[in-house]
């Protein structure tokens, strides 16, 4: 257990791909989506990107999944501009969107060549449903559901994982068995990750930078500097999450950048008439 | 220790007395369950007694309704000269290949149209326009066509279990979760991968809901297609039996269209049952 633990981490360093948007542009008929949203993913980087509902995050993600395509600017995903749906790029969606007429094991494998179908139970098992693999899904609980979508999206070895709010139906106690899971995986795997989410403590738990799309733009790009694992307990982890809790509550004007590093306590009276 | 000891030496006298209790409960609950599965044919075995009873007392005329004993012998002998037999199979034959012609027609179509924008425009309305004619109402038309041999009869079967299949499958396709179809394409499915893996499965329940309602149209079609004219199939043998006033066998064939149909149906949810297992629905046996 712990060699197949160690084999892969020291061999995958490198497996994440870079991510870069310039100028994306989306807008369906006369309303605008996204703006000029400019991205920039190292390598093997967790990026959460927070927002308001409908302020445009689940559509930037759907971009750099393929699943649609900009209506201007650049977008690349590794070496190519990005062209319709990537082999190697997998999306977990906020339902798990498990095939409900096939067991476990088979929605795993699914889109995988068969000389490669054995891999399926090894994934099982780094998600801890290897009993399961011959249970229907309707038979799962819905964290259950999540940890089969994950595995199904890990056994293609994606270099680039994309998450829609995956744990965004589940209850408190199985999303924080899931961040752990995640960041484990992400850890061992060392995909490049980018994480949609409306929850910031998650985003903050996992995420290597969070960033803040407002109106359809980035409004904020901050990197969280802590060391993993991370504690919820933390001074350093509740300010940050404060602070950006704060940020995505606030309605744009503030546009001065000095205030927007300042931690929690020393944001100003006025800025938290908005928030309330 | 030793009380450890005591309370492992009782164990096993109280659980021998738990079976003793649990003996006659036992039994009792067996019974009950038998009680249950007895009862819905309590009133169909009263009405055949009273039936049997009311023959017997010459109550009941033989000409208008003979005793169910004469029922059983009657079938018994038409069962032991074997011609039976040969009326009870041209009549499946006769249903069966108006169900394949006429159901993978309607599958066919109904997959087509599904899947395709273009084939739902083309040809959707001309087929709801058809759709709303009754079949029955074909038969002069058919006779016009067909004569009155094997042929008319398949055409009207075959035509009045296209459209519940027909009907069934379109909207199996159209209701198949798009959210799954979208997953699918990012794993990279395509084609008949796509179609085998997420699409058919998807629409299975609701065209399985078309052949039950196919099913069942196809033995009323049948009826009504050899009490026109035919020189053998049930239909045949009550009509003839109805000539030479035989009303036991009459009774004899309308009884065998509902076994047939019974079984049609028994087949049908069998199909239900081993296709969609995986559906919450029809796993009801295995949660219990």
């Amino acid at each position: 257990m712990t060699e197949t633990l160690q084999q892969p981490s020291a061999a995958v360093t490198k497996r994440g791909v870079a991510v870069k948007s310039q100028g994306i542009y989306k807008s369906y008929g006369a309303r605008t989506v996204l703006q000029n949203a400019n991205l920039s993913i190292e390598p093997g980087e967790f990026v959460a990107i927070v927002g308001r509902s409908g302020c445009g995050k689940s559509t930037l993600l759907r971009l750099i999944a393929g699943l649609e395509k900009p209506s201007g600017g650049n977008l690349h995903v590794g070496q190519q501009p990005l062209d319709g749906l990537r082999e190697n790029s997998r999306m977990m969606f906020q339902d798990a969107r498990l095939l409900p007429w096939k067991r476990v094991v088979d929605n795993v494998t699914l889109g995988l060549p068969k000389e490669r179908h054995p891999e399926a139970l090894q994934v099982l098992e780094q998600v801890g449903l290897l009993e399961r693999a011959h249970d229907w899904p309707a038979r799962l609980s819905g964290g259950q559901r999540q940890r089969v979508a994950l595995a199904r999206a890990l056994v293609h070895h994606p270099d680039l994982l994309l998450l829609d709010e995956p744990l965004g139906a589940l209850d408190a106690l199985t999303r924080i068995e899931m961040h752990s899971l995640i960041e484990n995986l992400w850890l061992r795997h060392g995909f490049t990750a980018l994480l949609v989410t409306h929850d910031v403590q998650e985003a903050v738990w996992l995420a290597d930078r969070v960033v803040l799309i407002e109106d359809g733009a980035i409004a904020l790009d901050l990197r969280v500097d802590l060391p993993r694992p991370r504690h919820r307990g933390d001074a350093r982890f509740a300010a940050l999450e404060e602070h950006i809790l704060a940020r995505v509550l606030q309605r744009p004007g503030s546009q001065d950048p000095a205030k927007e590093f300042a931690p929690w306590p020393a944001t100003p009276a006025y800025e938290l008439r908005w928030a309330i | 220790m030793t009380q450890n000891q005591q309370t492992l030496h009782g164990l096993p006298a109280i659980s021998t007395h738990t079976q003793n209790d649990a003996g006659p409960s036992g039994v009792s609950v067996f019974l009950r369950s038998v009680g249950q599965r007895l009862l819905p044919y309590l009133l169909p075995l009263a009405l055949i007694a009273l039936w049997q009873f009311g023959c017997l007392q010459g109550w009941i005329s033989k000409r208008v309704l003979p005793a169910p004993a004469d029922v059983g012998l009657a079938a018994w002998k038409l069962a032991l000269s074997g011609e039976l037999w040969v009326h009870v199979r041209v009549s499946a034959a006769r249903a069966l290949s108006g169900l394949a012609i006429g159901g993978s027609l309607g599958l066919l179509l109904g997959l087509l149209t599904g899947s395709v924008r273009l084939f739902e425009t083309l040809l959707d309305s001309t087929v709801q326009m058809v759709r709303n004619i009754p079949a029955l109402a074909l038969i002069p038309l058919v006779i016009l066509w067909f004569g009155i041999d094997e042929s008319a009869k398949l055409f009207l079967i075959a035509i009045s279990v296209f459209f519940p299949i027909y009907l069934n499958t379109f909207h199996g396709i159209r209701n198949v979760d798009p959210g799954l179809v979208e997953m699918a394409r990012t794993y990279g499915l395509r084609g008949w991968a796509l179609y085998s893996n997420v699409i058919l499965p998807g629409a299975l329940s609701s065209i399985l809901v078309g052949l039950r309602f196919s099913l069942g149209l196809m033995w009323v079609i049948l009826i009504v297609a050899e009490t026109i004219s035919a020189q053998s199939g049930i239909g045949y043998l009550t009509m003839n039996a109805r000539e030479f006033l035989q009303t036991d066998i009459v009774l004899v064939g309308i009884l065998l269209y509902a076994a047939l149909g019974k079984i049609a149906d028994s087949f049908a949810r069998f199909l239900e049952h081993s296709w969609l297992r995986w559906h919450p629905g029809y796993q009801n046996q295995s949660v219990r």
